[in-house]
């Protein structure tokens, strides 16, 4: 258990942030969840790239063991997609929150459904 | 916040010392840890920090928006500029090789550049997102 | 330098500069003309490319000079050229329609900022498709989903933010999914080259997290490509986004979902792990079979036009998923034909249905909903438009002379070798079903008389039906002449199942 703290860590995140995005109706706490589960991820990447008693991969005489730095870049990538997602996602909240006045998923959904019905009987 | 004396004299005091971190964390990249992505997050914290305390319209005057969304295509094609630069050297795109006669050089030179290609935007971004959530809902 | 040696790098990076140069710009001609220019650059690009790799094989191209598995690689066979020209080519046709169509779909400050997105959604879709480096995969997916969202959220309608949301969350689960498929072939692999990957999953095939890694990628690029299931994203953003974006949206970026589906399939996994030691093709089979039925079902009953062709583009999907399942070079060339075939058949109809919104609004007023109470009588006001979708939904049916006869003609096939006759039954009596919802747009729009005190209707501008008549003309043209899309198709799956002459 000790040995795969890393990833029962990883899976803990990954279940809880894609329960969040499912089973809440709170547009705001979805994108949490989404976040939570989109940084699971990361975790999946980082914690097999660090070697325990490793160092920066730069060249030198004192050392011969490097941890791998490649799962570091690729998640700074990640870290950025997730920061665009996340904004973009707020972004939305807020203009849906203009438009509907409310952020709660079946509020919104009730109102669309009247809009629908009321654009039915004008026809 | 506008009047609390305390916060405006330190950030006053604190505030040029952002900036010149984020361009320390910036050209140091090349010899530790740092980089374009780190430094145009921490340039942008300087002036939230800023448009916290004095208010958004002054933040505004120093980085118009105009300027926030060029800064922010402006250092995509700083990056896609020295791919190109590559291709026109004679190596293939992104090749940073062929930039200078000594290709440890060439490498060198090559990620300056997109290093601040990277500040650029991401300062443009980080801003155009904070005005954005900022400003909504106050002027309309 | 010479231009053709670095056509792959080209091909992504002059749309990806388009976008900051629109917004650099803002003027919004300046910015139609810059991303229209590098669309067509890129259709240019593409064709040099599928004619390159027609003659002379597999491209390879090294960013930045460092050789793969190190350095990411761009990589251009036989499929990623057909998928490149299917893209390219619908964004050079559908730019100059989307000009005259969003001065009255979207507000005209932000015009710039449509166009800077559509020239990152297609950087980022050509790049989906070019690059054989699995991560890069997963950023140009991001980029071109990303401003996919923004596109969809420039609907007019309220309802289009809600559906960008509702898509962002399940686009973004989608993408999550792919990345952990990617990290669990990474820890197995050590690399991200999909060629390099390839050939170090033959030592590992049945381990469980290269066992995981598929499943995450399957469920992940569903998600994407909505196959059954998983397509709730798919007719609201289809609905209430502007009408290039619906058509653009309908006739590349689900394609090229299918095109990493089965990049990941064949050119990684290879198809003995992916159809022996899971049950995917019986799962599949399934899917397709429910997307086929289920989804042709619902669309019958929808009274939006736009939501009723959303839902047959599910149903389509099915098809294509269905080629998938049989593990022959038919059925894939099958898919890959259908996937091509029904790209420009839906972007069409698309098209028109954008030119009826404009034409049943009144003057200055914002489009109405193209419902069918509104639309009743249009053939006598819209005669080409009209036609143009019928043309378009006879290929949707598969009507010999148009291109959906084609894919469907090869599925048959596939089905035929497998001595599945049921399933021939099944994709004929599917195909009733696209003759009802056509039957629908047809009953309404020629033997319905115009209701009373309508608004005065004329057929859409010219710069709207030119784009999509050429789209119509391709799919009756590639309904006839097969050379190309056949012939690519086939060699392309011979070279995925490992079967080239």
């Amino acid at each position: 258990m000790l040995d795969h703290f890393g990833y029962v860590v990883t899976v803990l995140l990954m279940v809880a942030g894609l329960f969040i995005v499912i089973a809440r109706g709170n547009l705001i706490k979805k994108l949490i969840g989404l976040s939570i589960f989109q940084t699971s991820v990361y975790l999946l990447y980082i914690v097999p790239g660090k070697l325990i008693g490793g160092t920066a991969p730069i060249l030198s005489p004192q050392f011969s063991v490097y941890s791998n730095p490649l799962p570091h870049v690729l998640i700074l990538t990640a870290i950025v997609v997730g920061v665009a997602t996340l904004a973009l996602g707020l972004a939305l909240a807020v203009r849906i929150r203009e438009a509907y006045d409310s952020i709660e998923e079946d509020e919104i959904l009730m109102r669309d459904q009247i809009a629908n019905s009321n654009e039915g009987m004008n026809a | 916040m506008k009047h609390d004396l305390v916060l405006r004299v330190i950030g006053k005091l604190l505030i040029p010392y952002i900036l010149l971190f984020a361009l320390y964390v910036q050209f140091h990249g090349d010899f530790g840890p740092g980089g374009g992505f780190q430094a145009g997050v921490i340039f942008a914290a300087g002036i939230v920090f800023y448009a916290l305390i004095f208010g958004l319209e002054n933040a505004r005057q120093v980085m118009p928006d105009r300027l926030v969304e060029t800064m922010l295509s402006s250092g995509v094609l700083i990056y896609a500029g020295v791919g190109l630069a590559g291709l026109f050297l004679g190596g293939n795109y992104l090749d940073y090789f062929v930039l200078d006669p000594n290709p440890v050089h060439g490498q060198h030179r090559g990620i300056f550049w997109v290093e601040a290609g990277v500040a650029i935007t991401v300062c443009g971004v980080m801003l155009k997102i904070f005005y954005m959530f900022a400003s909504r809902g106050r002027s309309e | 330098m010479s231009i053709a040696a670095h056509l792959p790098a080209l091909q992504v990076v002059l749309p990806l500069i388009s976008a900051p140069l629109a917004v650099l710009l803002r003027r919004r001609d300046l910015a139609f003309w810059m991303v229209t220019a590098a669309a067509w650059a890129a259709f240019a690009t593409a064709i040099q490319l599928w004619l390159q790799v027609g003659a002379s094989g597999t491209i390879s191209y090294h960013i930045g000079s460092w050789p793969p598995p190190w350095g990411i690689e761009y990589r251009v066979d036989r499929l990623s050229s057909f998928v490149l020209l299917l893209v390219s080519g619908m964004a050079a046709v559908m730019l100059p329609y989307a000009r005259t169509s969003i001065e009255r779909e979207i507000p005209e400050e932000s015009h710039y900022l449509f166009y800077a997105m559509f020239g990152l959604c297609l950087a980022g879709l050509l790049g989906i498709t070019i690059t054989g480096d699995a991560f890069n995969i997963f950023v140009f997916l991001e980029i071109s989903s990303l401003a996919t969202y923004v596109l969809i959220a420039l609907g007019r309608d309220r309802r289009a933010l809600t559906a960008a949301y509702q898509y962002l969350i399940m686009g973004s689960i989608g993408a999550t999914f792919i990345v952990i498929g990617i990290g669990f072939l990474y820890l197995t692999t050590g690399t991200l080259n999909l060629a390099d990957m390839a050939g170090r999953l033959r030592g590992v095939e049945s381990s469980r997290p290269v066992l995981a890694a598929l499943a995450f990628l399957t469920v992940g690029i569903s998600l994407k490509l909505a196959l059954f299931p998983l397509h709730q994203w798919l007719p609201n953003a289809y609905t209430y986004a502007p009408s290039p974006v619906t058509a653009f949206l309908a006739a590349t970026a689900t394609k090229v979902s299918v095109y990493v589906l089965i990049r990941f399939y064949f050119s990684v996994f290879g198809e003995s792990l992916v159809y022996e030691h899971l049950p995917l093709p019986q799962i599949m089979l399934g899917l397709s079979l429910l997307a086929m039925f289920g989804a042709s079902f619902i669309a019958i009953f929808q009274d939006n036009l736009k939501r009723l062709f959303a839902y047959s583009s599910v149903g389509q999907i099915g098809y294509i998923s269905l080629g998938l399942s049989f593990d022959s070079v038919h059925g894939l060339t099958a898919s890959i034909v259908h996937l091509f075939n029904h790209g420009i058949a839906k972007g069409a109809i698309f098209l028109l249905i954008g030119g009826i919104a404009v034409g049943i609004a009144t003057p200055g007023a914002v489009a109405p909903a193209p419902t069918f109470d509104r639309l009743a009588g249009l053939a006598k006001r819209m005669p080409l438009t009209c036609f143009g979708i019928v043309l378009g939904g006879l290929s949707l049916i598969g009507v010999p002379g148009t291109a959906g006869f084609i894919s469907k003609w090869y599925l048959i096939l596939a089905a035929l070798e497998q001595g599945q006759f049921w399933l021939v039954g099944a994709i004929l009596l599917s195909s009733l079903l696209a003759v009802a919802y056509v039957w629908r747009f047809v009953e309404v729009a020629y033997f319905r008389a115009p209701p009373a005190g309508h608004v005065a209707r004329k057929e859409a501008p010219l710069a709207m039906l030119i784009p999509a008549w050429l789209l119509i003309a391709a799919t009756i043209w590639f309904g006839l002449d097969t050379s190309v899309t056949v012939d690519t198709a086939l060699d392309a799956a011979r070279q995925l199942m490992g079967k080239a002459q």
